[in-house]
């Protein structure tokens, strides 16, 4: 077994086994572990995209999904701090099965593209665009895929519209965060306090006092 | 060089030979020795006398043996759990802190050639980013698992810092792969060696002036230490986020922060001032790259007296001023080092 196998099922493993984690009963039950849960999974996949020489991409990935994303996650619930019995019991709702079904799609349609590239390389090109990425093919290998160098070429050459429309996407989803977390903004000019239950951090009496039975060291 | 016959192992071999060598003894000797400078240092800044009082018979070392005594303090001291649903976590978490912070120094050039680094990758900063981003991991999952209310506010704060600093350190170093010309910090270092006009050497200092106070000063925040040390703040959180850990677990934590502070040095004199290189100096016949050895680890050691003095000079910001700081005057500080940078570089010809 080669180098890259072996890393390959240990890291392709780690990925469905830190994911499983996320929605067992036990760990599920407390957001932080799931989200912890997820940033191994993000981490292995990480792994995966390096073992496919797409070092750009895993580099990203640990920077935006595991670096920042995750860590607002875990930050927001800190910041709730919610207790196993605020938490509300799993309910199966339209939405919750309007995205069972997508996600059922988008499943079939990846082992479809899987079995056709198996079938041979011939059968289904899945590189459009590899004869525009400096004139190389794929079957002499050439050297920078993956590197930074070459992906940011393509982004600004190649891809340079999509790139763009993308990050105007990006843009609009900010401006409307913000837009949207303004609009709740009023609470704090009103005259009338917000309601009592969003100081989740105020006293919890039973927490409290079984720490203070234990005293400090 | 060939020390075994198989070329993999012979590199596996090589490859922990430099990680020994850089790495254990280098940078954890360094942090070891870190620990008696931060507080002869603090002494010297408040004319104190500092440690002195470990001994061996009459031999005192200026306090140096303080470095044996504290380890041999915090391994018999009780390591203390608090009452908490995550135990395990909170045993955890000073690792999580402690490994990514070592695996960093891998793409670090610490001397001239392809072999003075311990990996070799085109991605060199992007790894630093990548990892320094993940030992925040180490302190929330602490802070969380103490299942203290103190420890919390200061796992919240940094996960806050950590964040709103990525980004301007992330801005403010992509000026100089625009200069350079590259992500691999070897090649940065190689094209830093260079002389331009009036026969200065091309250092980042020199090229990159704000990006060089920019990184410092976000670096400093991102290892959470004074004046940005919000996440502990003793007047108000007690402790913060290690409020509840006691012996080698609090060991580990503050071990990080020192090895945080070389790491800040090492990344600094690499890309702004010219890791290795030394002005007027090239060739590399044993001796020469010795010397250049040297003059990278002289290098780190000034970057690190730099943090010990800031450190000990200013007073804590208030945690509303650091965020305020980071958003409104780091970051957009960082971006018009951007576009000016851009803007030059458009219009000399390279």
């Amino acid at each position: 077994m080669s180098m890259e196998l072996i890393l390959f099922y240990v890291l392709g493993g780690g990925a469905l086994a830190f994911a499983a984690a996320m929605l067992l009963p036990n760990v599920g039950r407390n957001p932080i572990h799931s989200a912890l849960s997820l940033v191994g999974t993000l981490f292995c996949l990480a792994g995966l995209y390096a073992l496919l020489s797409a070092h750009l991409l895993s580099a990203l990935q640990i920077i935006v999904y595991a670096g920042a994303v995750m860590v607002l996650f875990t930050f927001v619930i800190m910041l709730l701090n919610l207790q196993p019995d605020e938490i509300q019991p799993v309910r199966l709702t339209t939405l919750k099965v309007a995205a069972g079904i997508i996600g059922l799609f988008v499943f079939g349609k990846l082992i479809t593209a899987i079995t056709l590239a198996a079938g041979g390389a011939q059968s289904v090109d899945l590189t459009p665009h590899s004869a525009a990425i400096g004139g190389a093919t794929w079957e002499g290998g050439f050297n920078g895929y993956g590197t930074i160098r070459e992906v940011g070429r393509m982004l600004y050459t190649t891809f340079l519209v999509p790139f763009e429309l993308v990050s105007v996407l990006l843009l609009v989803a900010a401006v409307g965060a913000v837009v949207l977390a303004k609009r709740s903004l009023h609470y704090i000019d009103a005259p009338t306090p917000p309601p009592a239950k969003l100081n989740r951090l105020a006293n919890k009496p039973e927490a409290a006092a079984t720490h203070d039975d234990h005293g400090h060291h | 060089m060939q020390l075994l016959a198989n070329p993999v192992l012979n590199q596996i071999v090589w490859t922990l030979i430099k990680f020994a060598g850089f790495v254990l003894v280098f940078v954890l000797g360094l942090a070891t020795v870190l620990t008696w400078t931060e507080r002869k240092f603090s002494a010297l800044m408040q004319n104190r006398l500092g440690p002195n009082r470990a001994n061996f018979g009459k031999i005192r070392a200026g306090g140096l043996l303080h470095m044996l005594a504290d380890p041999i303090k915090m391994l018999t001291k009780e390591a203390f759990t608090p009452d908490t649903p995550n135990p395990w976590m909170f045993t955890l978490a000073p690792l999580v802190a402690f490994v990514p912070a070592l695996v960093i120094f891998a793409v670090i050039p610490f001397g001239p050639g392809e072999n003075m680094m311990i990996a070799t990758t085109d991605l060199g900063i992007l790894f630093i980013f990548a990892l320094s981003s993940l030992n925040v991991y180490g302190t929330v999952m602490g802070s969380w698992a103490s299942n203290n209310k103190w420890s919390l506010m200061g796992g919240l704060r940094i996960s806050a810092q950590m964040i709103s600093y990525e980004v301007a350190v992330g801005l403010s170093l992509c000026g100089v792969f625009m200069i350079y010309n590259s992500t691999d910090l070897q090649s940065i270092v190689v094209e830093q060696g260079r002389q331009t006009f009036l026969g200065l050497p091309a250092w980042g200092i020199l090229t990159q002036p704000l990006a060089f106070i920019l990184y410092l000063t976000c670096a400093i925040a991102e290892n959470k230490r004074a004046p940005f040390d919000t996440a502990e703040a003793e007047s108000e959180l007690t402790a913060g986020y290690w409020t509840e850990y006691s012996a080698m677990g609090w060991a580990v934590l503050a071990l990080v922060e020192f090895v945080e502070i070389i790491l800040i040095g090492c990344v600094g004199a690499t890309l702004f001032l010219g890791g290795w290189n030394i002005p007027g100096v090239h060739g590399d016949t044993p001796g020469l790259v010795m010397l250049q050895i040297g003059a990278f680890v002289v290098k780190v050691i000034f970057l690190i007296l730099v943090q010990m003095t800031i450190r000990w000079t200013l007073p804590r910001f208030r945690y509303d001023q650091v965020m305020r700081l980071g958003w409104r005057i780091m970051l957009p500080a960082a971006l018009l080092n951007l576009l000016v940078t851009g803007v030059v570089l458009a219009f000399i010809d390279r």
